[in-house]
């Protein structure tokens, strides 16, 4: 394959799971917002923004902090480069480089979701938002079927590996956020609003049910934290994505006979990520551990371009 | 308006009723209604848009992406009638393969004053620094897209020869594809010649003309400029169907005249190379010193014999507008016999006669600049603007070698769905023609290309034209034998 096919399909996985994490987040803090018994309000959306780190990014364009600025920022701001628009337009422009490599429905997936947003930018009431978020979060899975569906080859695993190192930065940075996030004064650590936050979180994982399943007692942060750091069976959860990308690293060593630095960079992260004890990075501090795992990922991501060429 | 056309399913305009052969199509078009074409044509645009097939319009930043409009009724040509059409294709293209061995080897048609030299020798589309180079097999014009029009039921004209890299065949493939889904009715009625093996007859075409010897496999390569180039579609279109890599510049490197691409292995070995990309950008070492882009190196490895590239370098030579209008000299010289299908009758701006009559006639004809292509720079004189005239007077007058002029054809037309119903609109023809090692192949269909505008004549995309598929029936006629209520004098 060629090196800069693999680059683009590498970015591709990488910019559609961002389009999704950020779909996923909006919706998320827009029920947390529009549905808990005391509107979160500002806080909600302030959240949402250090999530993404782009809390700087957004004082800059000079907006109110509301729910309305922030959605469209997040969504469909055409000069942020972390907007769900922006996101789209870079996975479609890769998409577009390596059309050879995607299936059809691959890339009519990609090309649906970007086409998404030419008919519905004008107005962001709360129905309206949720309605793109919905479409964008349809297209995307569409998009995950389809490559589901496409040969097990390179192609796919390298969408694979861009995908599953988004995620590994994307649920580190989503537990990060209650570090950034205050509660409003008066309110107290397992009050009302701090459940909230937390069921937030799940809910951009979409994790409330598997929460459900696999802890017996109520909502508990030291859960929440177990549940998205070091439970594999939870697609989103870090453990599961340091375990995919060493599966696609495997696949991509065994088709392309090329293996190196990449691959034990993320086999060593994932025996690593097995022996996490969450009661220990909370007692360690879980901002520092997230911190880490967010720097080993950048890590491992120049690594990979290192590895294939990518130049 | 007031041309009076021929109409490829209704006849000539005198005539009463469709031509017998294609009354059927006739009988199709009255029986479906038009709200049912339209939605037959909106499913095929979806999807067109959903796969991407779009092309960029130049100096329209805001609509950068747009797709061709399709028409849904298709325009057909009996067997007869494509019987006699290839054997010119065919002549021609080998005149033009012989035109460019010999411009670029002995330059005999030079030596005896066929061609005047400095019509060659100081065209910029003339590359001295091809001259002397031999592509493997002697194959220079691999794909050609041959522009024709028709003004009767056997005149055709050739409008202009694509020798360089001639693109639209990706919509004469979607175009059957969408006819064949939305239209399956048609395909009862009619036997249509299949047009979707043309990615394994370009493939055959490009390990055909391999420089490596028989028994091993070649590597061959679509090497695009990119997913911004208006063409993009159809370069990963056709990289995709026949199964090979689709490449950048930056993705290939010569290396002791050797070409390889960059891949996640490392080097891989290249023998042939299909390019979508102008000459100018091919290789900075010998082209363009002022461009980063292109393979440094390619054109050594070209001339060591290590790598073939289709189409050849240089071939803008042949297909020129100011060579064009010597193409009757150029087949009659190269075949010995006359020219299968005539040229449209062209006025060179460059000799003074000429120009006196063509300043003269302005309102009358069409002139086009000679390096210009896609419908810019050109001036339609019957429906110009008096001021538009006077501009291209103007230009005339300070640089007529670059014009030449054409009398205004009465292009024919094909019934085609606009907003009032199905009404007549003119079209032109890019038929694909194949040169490998082996002999030239027609591919039987083509690119039919329609003004949508009432009247008008242009049918560039960029100005508004839409596309059709184009049907070439297969030898027994119009009709299968199966066809209900036609007449039995007919035959079958």
């Amino acid at each position: 394959m060629l090196s800069r096919a693999a680059a683009s399909l590498y970015w591709l996985g990488r910019y559609v799971e961002r389009a999704d994490f950020i779909a996923r987040l909006v919706e998320a803090t827009l029920r947390l917002d529009v549905l808990s018994p005391r509107p979160a309000g500002e806080a909600a959306w302030r959240s949402a923004l250090a999530v993404t780190d782009t809390l700087d990014a957004f004082e800059a364009t000079g907006a109110a902090l509301t729910r309305e600025e922030v959605a469209r920022f997040l969504i469909g701001d055409p000069s942020h480069p972390g907007s769900i628009l922006r996101c789209l337009a870079q996975a479609r422009d890769n998409a577009r480089a390596v059309r050879t490599a995607l299936s059809r429905e691959a890339w009519a997936a990609i090309n649906g979701a970007w086409l998404v947003f030419d008919r519905r930018m004008s107005r962001l009431d709360p129905d309206a938002t949720l309605a793109v978020v919905d479409a964008v979060k349809n297209e995307t899975r569409g998009f995950e079927g389809a490559v589901h569906r496409m040969l097990r080859n390179q192609t796919t695993q390298f969408i694979r590996l861009g995908q599953s190192v988004e995620r590994t930065d994307d649920t580190a940075r989503l537990l990060d956020v209650k570090y950034h996030i205050l509660l409003p004064e008066g309110e107290i650590v397992g009050g009302i609003v701090d459940r909230d936050q937390w069921t937030t979180i799940l809910q951009t994982v979409s994790a409330v049910t598997a929460y459900r399943w696999l802890y017996s007692e109520g909502l508990r942060p030291a859960n929440v934290i177990d549940l998205l750091l070091t439970r594999a069976e939870l697609p989103r959860s870090v453990a599961a994505s340091a375990e995919e990308t060493v599966t696609a690293l495997n696949a991509l060593a065994k088709s392309s006979g090329t293996q190196g630095e990449a691959d034990r960079m993320a086999r060593n992260r994932y025996a690593r990520v097995v022996k996490t004890r969450t009661g220990d990075v909370i007692a360690a501090g879980l901002h520092q551990h997230l911190q880490t795992v967010i720097e080993e990922n950048a890590q491992l991501h120049l690594a990979i371009g290192r590895q294939f060429k990518f130049g | 308006m007031g041309i009076q056309a021929f109409d490829e399913i209704m006849g000539p305009a005198s005539g009463d009723g469709a031509r017998p052969e294609l009354r059927a199509l006739c009988h199709w078009l009255d029986d479906t209604p038009a709200d049912e074409l339209r939605r037959r044509q909106e499913a095929a645009e979806t999807t067109f848009r959903q796969l991407g097939i779009t092309f960029a319009v130049y100096g329209e930043s805001d609509a950068s992406e747009r797709i061709i409009p399709f028409d849904i009724v298709p325009r057909v040509f009996l067997a007869d009638e494509w019987a006699r059409l290839s054997e010119g294709l065919v002549q021609r293209v080998e005149a033009i393969n012989a035109f460019l061995v010999d411009i670029y080897g002995e330059r005999r048609i030079l030596k005896e004053g066929v061609l005047p030299e400095d019509l060659i020798l100081g065209n910029a589309q003339f590359r001295p620094e091809i001259a002397g180079i031999r592509p493997p097999h002697d194959v220079w014009a691999h794909i050609c897209g041959i522009d024709l029009v028709r003004t009767g039921p056997d005149s055709f004209f050739v409008l202009e020869d694509n020798a360089r890299t001639p693109s639209g065949v990706s919509y004469m493939l979607e175009n059957r594809e969408a006819m064949v889904r939305l239209c399956p009715e048609l395909f009862a009625k009619f036997r249509v010649a299949a047009v979707d093996s043309y990615p394994d007859m370009l493939l055959e075409t490009m390990k055909s003309v391999s420089p490596r010897g028989c028994g091993q496999a070649p590597t061959c390569v679509v090497l695009t400029p990119g997913h911004y180039n208006s063409a993009y579609y159809e370069h990963s279109f056709l990289a995709d169907s026949m199964g090979i890599e689709l490449v950048e510049a930056a993705d290939l490197i010569v290396d002791d005249d050797v070409v390889y691409m960059r891949t996640i292995a490392g080097r891989v070995k290249v023998d042939v190379i299909y390019r979508r990309v102008d000459d100018d950008f091919l290789d900075p070492l010998v082209f363009r010193a002022d461009s980063m882009l292109g393979v440094p190196g390619l054109i050594a490895a070209y001339a060591a014999g290590n790598v073939a590239i289709l189409n050849a370098p240089g071939n803008g030579i042949a297909d020129d507008k100011a060579i064009y209008s010597y193409m009757p000299e150029i087949v009659r010289f190269y075949s010995g016999g006359e020219a299968k299908l005539p040229n449209v009758e062209t006025y060179r701006c460059r000799e003074p006669q000429a120009l006196k009559y063509v300043l003269e006639h302005l309102d009358q004809l069409v002139v086009k600049l000679v390096d210009g292509s896609g419908g810019y720079g050109m001036l339609v004189g019957p429906t110009a603007s008096k001021a538009e005239i006077e501009r291209f007077r103007a230009a005339l007058v300070a640089t007529p070698e670059r014009y030449i002029a054409q009398p205004t054809l009465a292009l024919s037309t094909v019934p085609t769905l606009v907003e009032q119903g199905v009404s007549p609109r003119h079209v032109d023809f890019r038929p694909f023609v194949l040169t490998g090692s082996k002999g030239v192949k027609v591919v039987p269909g083509g690119l039919t290309r329609v003004a949508l505008r009432e009247g008008s004549l242009v049918v560039n995309s960029s100005q508004g034209g839409g596309t059709k598929d184009s049907f070439v029936l297969m030898d027994g006629g119009g009709m299968t034998q199966t066809m209900p209520g036609m007449s039995q004098s007919m035959g079958f």
